[in-house]
């Protein structure tokens, strides 16, 4: 009997002590855990960001380890995905699953926006009078949500211009001059039809043909076009109705401009290789694209940019950084998110990377405007696309049935352009039954 | 129990009547033991399964019924508008014959050809091991790299195999084009990965056939090609069943491949190499996002590999009993002789 009474106390004793413990743990935690989490961020309770990103953001160990002069509690790790499908894939998916799991801030393309807007409550609202004017209204535009709400902040921005070969204009008797190229495709006014007339001066002289891909050149007139696929409401125009997107295919698969065309998939096997063959003249380049054209020229010389782009201006491409509302830390999220869209940031994640920064303080920078590329002819980048980032005038309006309307069109174009497998008429008349076949 | 003693304290006397209880508990233990515990030891597979397999198969069942989008999650009861949907969708047609072209593009030579090759290794061979290791080196290859490594071969303007045909005054192959020149191509790396593995298998049981048979065989004059057909293949029975129903499943699952076949991995402009798990991936995690009827998919799939099972399943038996023991209607026949030689006699 001794014997249990005294075993009774001592587990007693054991369990009080121990819910003591706990209480007087949450005691302490609470008001941490709200520090942290608070509006401030300032805590001095040590915590750890999580930063995901995908192919090659400019974010270094060393940049990311900065952030820790101003905030000595936070930690910033980064994971990156090979792939943006990737990372795409993990996004949506752990969304979907209620968010566990995710970065504390969370990379995204342009590209995802339409979806993303959709679910703008899984995000935190970015607003803020800091961040007020820091981008040009195309860039955050596709990130607001209906009620107005913004879910991404820019990094950086593809302004489109004409990258060409120096060497193959001079082989078939044009000017090789980035200044004097830039006139001869129209200068401040330049049309696609001055583009493609001149690429019919080169296409008789030459054997190489003058740009790489239609899809391209579509995707370029489509970015041209506030309302490609939809209405503003976001009602889907039928494809057979889309007199917009039926131009823009006329005019790639038409004779004339097929005559010019390498006829290839960009990224695919071919168009890697079609590289090192002298396979085509120009290209339409955003400032990113820059980097690839590198790596698959290896040993070609003669690259440069034109600061010019048909039909005004083009933005292709380009990401934000979002922030998950599941997060535990969200609102010191945010103030790192901030931190790494800032001016300085995008500047060295630009020295870093070649990202072209979105915000329009950073554009003034020198260290953006003196910026020069040696590999395409130490052609000032920083400067051109510079100009052309100020061109952009349209922001396309991408809801959430854009892309697989896209698809159907970019599909067709591929049979024409790519493949020949099937003639311009036939190949419309099939994204016409892809259409009808989504049921939107 | 005649040596209890009446005067021993109550402790010891205590547990004697439980003595008797105890053996009987003990011997329904071990009968328990007999009876329970095959089960027991199989068990953590079959919870496993439950848990890892057949939960989600029928969750994904419950999903197919529903509007479901992957990030507004869950809508109304739709019943079976998810499948009627998918039926309507003329790429799911495309899917499966594209599944089924590839499947039988792969399946068939790999077997054939695994045999071939473990017929080959279970010969006396010098440096066993490594010609045995070197055919399931391919196995090793991430499927992504074979994607990326045939993918060069297989391009269509640089390719290297494109360049090996015009060199010898062939026309070249437009590879991601013509639907079956793709699925050629996608078969070859499925072929490249996975008949090295299955020759290792087939080797393995090949191992187990007992010599004597063999040296039966040569003392009746057969030849190796003889031995091969009517010793090595009824004795490896079972494993060819086994080795073509798994080669089954997997080719009717088969993604990676199509999937890095092009930059976009949609499957080609006109649908040309999309299958099936590539068509559900599209459908419910690119592009549309439509969970409801991927899951619609999924289970179209599962059964489709459900019922192609079987019927490889029963076309195998026969085939193998044909060479093995007697069939039912050879013991008939059998028999009927037999009793016509006694009417007779």
């Amino acid at each position: 009997m001794r014997k249990t009474t005294r075993k009774f106390l001592a587990v007693t004793a054991g369990v009080a002590s121990v819910a003591l413990l706990a209480t007087a743990c949450s005691g302490d935690e609470d008001p941490g855990d709200a520090t942290s989490g608070g509006a401030t961020g300032d805590s001095s309770k040590p915590i750890t960001l999580t930063v995901a990103t995908f192919n090659n953001f400019g974010y270094t160990d060393e940049l990311l380890a900065e952030y820790k002069k101003t905030h000595p509690n936070v930690t910033v790790k980064q994971t990156v995905a090979a792939k943006s499908e990737d990372a795409r894939t993990n996004l949506t998916t752990k969304l979907a699953a209620g968010g566990a799991g995710l970065a504390d801030v969370e990379a995204i393309e342009i590209d995802w926006l339409p979806e993303l807007v959709q679910s703008g409550d899984k995000f935190l609202d970015l607003n803020s009078d800091e961040v007020k004017d820091r981008w040009l209204e195309f860039k955050t535009k596709p990130a607001t949500t209906a009620d107005g709400k913004l879910i991404g902040y820019g990094t950086d921005v593809g302004p489109e211009a004409i990258c060409y070969r120096s060497d193959l204009f001079k082989a078939a008797g044009l000017p090789t001059d980035r200044a004097e190229v830039a006139e001869l495709l129209g200068g401040e006014n330049a049309t696609w039809d001055d583009y493609f007339k001149v690429g019919k001066t080169f296409a008789d002289k030459s054997d190489s043909a003058w740009f790489d891909s239609a899809g391209a050149i579509y995707q370029a007139l489509i970015n041209q076009q506030e309302f490609a696929y939809e209405n503003a409401d976001g009602s889907v125009v039928p494809l057979a109705d889309n007199t917009t997107a039926q131009e823009a295919y006329n005019t790639v698969t038409s004779d004339e401009v097929q005559a010019l065309s390498a006829h290839l998939g960009q990224w695919s096997e071919d168009w890697t290789a079609a590289f090192q063959k002298d396979g085509f003249a120009t290209m339409l380049c955003p400032a990113w694209m820059t980097g690839p054209i590198e790596q698959n020229s290896g040993g070609i010389t003669g690259w440069d940019v034109a600061d010019v782009f048909p039909g005004g201006g083009g933005n292709w491409g380009g990401s934000y950084l979002t922030v998950p509302a599941a997060g535990a830390n969200a609102e010191a999220a945010k103030e790192l998110a901030a931190w790494l869209t800032s001016p300085e940031i995008q500047i060295k994640a630009f020295e870093n990377a070649g990202t072209f920064p979105s915000q329009t303080e950073a554009l003034q920078d020198p260290a953006l405007t003196g910026a020069k590329n040696a590999f395409f002819n130490d052609a000032p980048v920083g400067e051109i696309f510079g100009n052309r980032y100020a061109a952009i005038k349209v922001t396309p309006f991408k809801g959430p049935n854009y892309f697989s309307v896209h698809t159907t069109v970019t599909d067709a174009i591929t049979k024409v352009d790519v493949e020949q497998s099937a003639d311009a008429q036939t190949a419309w008349q099939g994204a016409l039954d892809a259409f009808g076949a989504l049921g939107l | 129990m005649p040596v209890k003693s009446p005067v021993a304290p109550e402790d010891e006397l205590d547990p004697l009547p439980p003595k008797t209880r105890r053996v009987g508990f003990s011997q329904t233990l071990s009968r328990w033991d007999v009876k329970v515990s095959p089960y027991l030891y199989i068990s953590p597979f079959f919870i496993l399964f439950l848990i890892t397999g057949l939960f989600p198969i029928l969750y994904t069942g419950y999903v197919s019924v529903h509007q479901w989008q992957m990030l507004q999650g869950q809508g109304d009861f739709v019943g079976f508008k998810n499948f009627t949907d998918v039926f309507g969708q003329p790429d799911f047609w495309k899917s499966l014959r594209n599944t089924f072209s590839i499947f039988l593009l792969s399946s068939i030579p790999q077997v054939i050809a695994a045999i071939l090759i473990a017929a080959l290794l279970d010969q006396n061979l010098r440096a066993k091991t490594f010609w045995r290791m070197g055919v399931l080196l391919p196995y090793v290859v991430a499927p992504v790299a074979v994607g990326l490594i045939f993918g060069r071969l297989f391009a269509d303007q640089s390719g290297l195999i494109n360049s090996w045909l015009t060199a010898i005054g062939l026309p070249a192959v437009q590879w991601h084009v013509s639907p079956l020149a793709s699925h050629f191509a996608i078969a070859t790396m499925v072929n490249f990965r996975w008949t090295g593995y299955n020759a290792l298998i087939f080797l393995a049981a090949m191992q187990a056939v007992p010599r004597e048979l063999y040296e039966a065989a040569i003392i009746d004059g057969a030849g190796r090609v003889r031995q091969f057909f009517s010793v090595t293949i009824p004795q490896i029975r079972a494993t060819v069943i086994f080795i073509v129903i798994t080669s089954t499943i997997g080719g009717l699952q088969i993604f990676d491949e199509p999937r890095v076949f092009d930059s976009t991995g949609q499957g080609g402009a006109s649908r040309q190499w999309l299958t099936m798990t590539l068509y559900l991936y599209n459908t419910g995690w690119s592009g549309q996002y439509n969970l409801g009827r991927a899951a619609a998919i999924a289970w179209l799939l599962f059964l489709l590999i459900l019922a192609i099972g079987m019927v490889n399943f029963f076309v195998t038996q026969r085939i193998a009993t044909g060479s093995g023991a007697p069939s039912k209607r050879e013991i008939k026949a059998a028999k009927q002789r037999y009793d016509a030689q006694r009417k007779s006699a």
